[in-house]
């Protein structure tokens, strides 16, 4: 173990942990309500990932195996450095294989392949109230959830479908949870919506800057907010991923040269790297693939140090 | 005959806070009754009362002493000292006024300025403009005023519109003050006529005419109004 | 037509420190009854008016609201998700300037479809062809229903407010000086169509305004206050023709004749 992991174990120091844990309990005992928690200085700018980071650390113990992906990759500045910052202060292990992860920090996306009981999903949070840019007040927003008054997001709904001729909203798509809370499921595309209902896995939220957590318990009802005549729908692709063939999977738009050229792929690397081992091939999909021993199965597991 | 109006012993006194609270009395032991089928009129020179005494008995003035009993709904109500929901309901269904002047109101047509009593009391909007054509018709209002707001008619104009609006309900009592003031001789007629035909329903009417001819025309009696002089009571 | 109130109002009272707001108010107001609630400002109409509309609670005294059911509640006994509730259905707040009680940032008929969407209608074709309808009712082209009221004019925003207000059907209306801070001719549009509604929807509504033309011409009643307490009371043409009360009279007085 390193020095510091044992000075203090995931950064945090132990008080500050029983608050967020604290904190994490109501929520989970309230779904969908968000509780106010004295957000730490993280040593990383606001919107960075504080809140997860907070809450990762709060959570986090010895034998957990950690991933974090931010728009759904493993491999960006963001994910990188907070999965080494992790190894560093907890000294745990920490992996991309999405199955054998037992937290998932994420930014902006849910996995592609099915949580399962036991797993945790941390998600950084931006801005927590749904209502907030309708509602500038907090005073007002607070009263508005305590007295269920949710005309407002189907306000919000209304006016897009009278600009657009569609409800435009694609991520940060409002929800209800339990029938009761309208909550704000973070800036995740609307297509990962129905993954959070009657998930197995408990999801849990930290907005850093903003000062608030909330979480799903697992097997929690998580409904989209939409009207009868304009029913919620998820994206749809017109083709499947260039690289692994992967359909009924969120896709991001990759341009190739300067020409404009550009192909759509998995947003989650893990599940495309994975399939692509498994065999799959899109039609952009290079001849061989990455060296093999980056994606063997179980994933790219880095030991604890 | 029925008396569906009884006034006893009101007075009335204006008091001006404005200047040092001097009192003016203005009536006093006011006593007379009206009946249905007949026209009765106020006389007496400017200044003795007349207008007062009728705005008491529209409740449009407050009456300090004595009683005002119409005969209402089928009960008996006191004017006098009714609150102001029981009042509307005696101006909406037994007692009508003709004032001197036409309060306009922005916008509205002249049509629907004279139908709107009619509507009030639950009459079709259609069915009672209909009615409120005959009238202007009959009061030789030009036709291509009605759909106009009334505020830039002329006086005779204005006035007509006032006394279709006055005499197109069926009130029991039908108060009119002066209401033929600044009409010409054939539209002063067709009042004439119209007041006829009121006596004719039973409606007993109340009024104040300066007009000689007209207060021959219709009158049946003539109450003397400077028997109320405020200045008799001690005598 | 009912024998009760729709409102009953007692001994209400509203200070603010040693200093008077409202004192002693007790009135009646019955169903499709207009109550003009006039005097200068600082007379402590408009908190009279926020203490009746609950946006206020008063020191003492009591005021009670036929519900829907008949039955009559005491306003500052209900919960606040009741009271807000009955806000937002069976009442409706005109506040003299539409920006107090319009969504600026959303269209016009976002801002009439919100309460209905709060009331839990979920069909974007029938809200918005009751936006449409409201619009037309309150003379706003159907063309502007998409515009945010930033684009309209304070006579406009004027009328969508109260479109706003009454397309759940409430039975009472509270308005704050409706046609303050408006043209003449602008006034006198807004005025004829507050008319029309009123009588139309047989509305209630407690009107607070300084202008004593507009009380004549939308009220049946009316109360003069003064220094927080009510000097005169009684029908609006019997208050104005013939005012008894020493304030009464300078108010009347005051009016300048054109």
């Amino acid at each position: 173990m390193t020095d510091i992991a044992t000075y203090n174990f995931a950064y945090l120091d132990e008080q500050t942990k029983r608050m967020i844990r604290r904190a994490i309990l109501k929520g989970i005992a309230i779904p969908g309500y968000q509780v106010p928690f004295a957000s730490r200085e993280m040593p990383m700018p606001y919107g960075w990932g504080t809140g997860g980071v907070q809450v990762t650390a709060s959570i986090i113990g010895p034998d957990d195996v950690l991933k974090v992906i931010d728009q759904g990759a493993d491999d960006t500045t963001n994910a990188v450095s907070i999965r080494a910052f992790f190894r560093k202060v907890a000294n745990v292990a920490v992996t991309t294989d999405t199955a054998s992860a037992t937290i998932i920090q994420t930014r902006h996306r849910i996995p592609e392949h099915p949580l399962a009981a036991g797993q945790v999903l941390v998600y950084q949070v931006p801005i927590p109230e749904p209502l907030r840019f309708l509602e500038p007040r907090e005073t007002e927003t607070r009263k508005m959830h305590a007295l269920e008054e949710y005309g407002l997001m189907h306000v919000k709904l209304y006016e897009d479908i009278a600009r657009h001729g569609r409800i435009a909203t694609t991520y940060a798509y409002p929800v209800k949870v339990e029938g009761r809370y309208v909550m704000d499921p973070s800036p995740t595309p609307k297509f990962d919506n129905p993954k959070m209902n009657h998930s197995p896995a408990l999801q849990l939220f930290g907005a850093g800057r903003e000062k608030r957590i909330y979480a799903l318990p697992p097997f929690t009802e998580v409904v989209s907010l939409d009207f009868e005549d304009h029913p919620f729908e998820v994206q749809t692709f017109d083709q499947p991923c260039a690289l692994c063939a992967a359909k009924n999977v969120y896709l991001d738009e990759v341009i190739l040269d300067d020409h404009g050229d550009h192909m759509f792929v998995c947003s989650d690397t893990d599940y495309c790297e994975k399939r692509r081992g498994d065999g799959h091939r899109g039609h952009l999909a290079p001849e061989t693939d990455l060296a093999p021993e980056t994606h063997s199965a179980p994933g790219n597991m880095e030991p604890a140090q | 005959m029925p008396t569906p109006l009884v006034v006893s012993n009101v007075a009335k006194s204006f008091t001006m806070h404005l200047r040092d609270g001097i009192k003016l009395p203005v009536v006093a032991d006011v006593s007379f009754s009206i009946r249905a089928g007949e026209c009765t009129v106020l006389g007496g020179p400017s200044g003795a009362g007349k207008s007062s005494i009728l705005k008491m008995l529209y409740g449009n003035y407050a009456v300090d002493e004595g009683q005002i009993i119409v005969t209402h709904d089928g009960g008996l109500i006191d004017l006098a000292t009714a609150g102001p929901r029981t009042v509307l309901a005696v101006r909406r269904q037994t007692i009508g006024y003709v004032s001197q002047f036409l309060r306009t109101v922005p916008r509205v047509s002249a049509l629907d300025v004279v139908a709107e009593p009619l509507v009030e009391r639950g009459e079709e909007r259609e069915s009672a403009r209909s009615k409120a054509r005959d009238l202007l018709a009959r009061l030789n209002l030009p036709e291509k005023l009605w759909a106009l707001p009334p505020a830039t008619f002329s006086g005779g104009e204005q006035q007509r519109v006032n006394i279709a609006r006055g005499f197109i309900t069926g009130h029991p009592i039908l108060l009119l003050d002066e209401p033929t003031a600044s009409l010409d001789a054939k539209n002063r007629d067709v009042v004439i006529e119209l007041i006829a035909a009121k006596k004719a329903s039973d409606v007993a009417l109340l009024g104040i005419f300066h007009d000689q001819d007209v207060r021959e025309a219709v009158a049946d009696r003539v109450i003397d109004v400077t028997a109320f002089a405020p200045g008799k009571i001690a005598a | 037509m009912t024998d009760e109130p729709l409102l009953r109002v007692s001994a209400l009272s509203k200070s603010y420190g040693s200093r008077v707001g409202c004192d002693n108010v007790t009135f009646d107001l019955w169903p499709g009854e207009v109550l003009a609630v006039v005097g200068e400002s600082g007379s402590g109409k408009t908190t009279l008016l926020n203490c009746l509309s609950t946006r206020l609670l008063p020191s003492s005294g009591t005021a009670s609201y036929r519900m829907r059911d008949g039955h009559f509640r005491e306003l500052y006994r209900m919960s606040e998700a009741e009271r807000r509730f009955l806000m937002r259905t069976d009442w409706g707040f005109v506040h003299q300037n539409p920006a107090d009680g319009l969504r600026m940032t959303v269209s016009a008929g976002a801002n009439v479809g919100e309460r209905l969407m709060a009331v839990g209608d979920r069909h974007y074709g029938k809200i918005r062809a009751t936006a449409v309808d409201w619009l037309s009712r309150v003379e706003i082209e159907e063309d502007r229903i998409d515009d945010e009221p930033r684009a309209f004019s304070g006579g406009m925003r004027q009328r969508l407010q109260i479109a706003r207000n009454l397309v759940t059907g409430p039975r009472l209306v509270f308005m704050d000086e409706p046609t303050g801070g408006l043209d003449v001719s602008v006034q006198a549009r807004l005025l004829d169509l507050l008319r029309g509604l009123v009588t139309d929807l047989g509305l209630a509504a407690i009107v607070v305004t300084h202008d004593l033309a507009v009380a004549r011409l939308l009220s049946q009643r009316m109360m003069v206050m003064k220094d927080g307490r009510v000097v005169e009371s009684g029908l609006t043409d019997r208050v104005l023709d013939d005012p008894r009360a020493p304030y009464t009279q300078l108010l009347v007085s005051s009016i300048l004749q054109v």
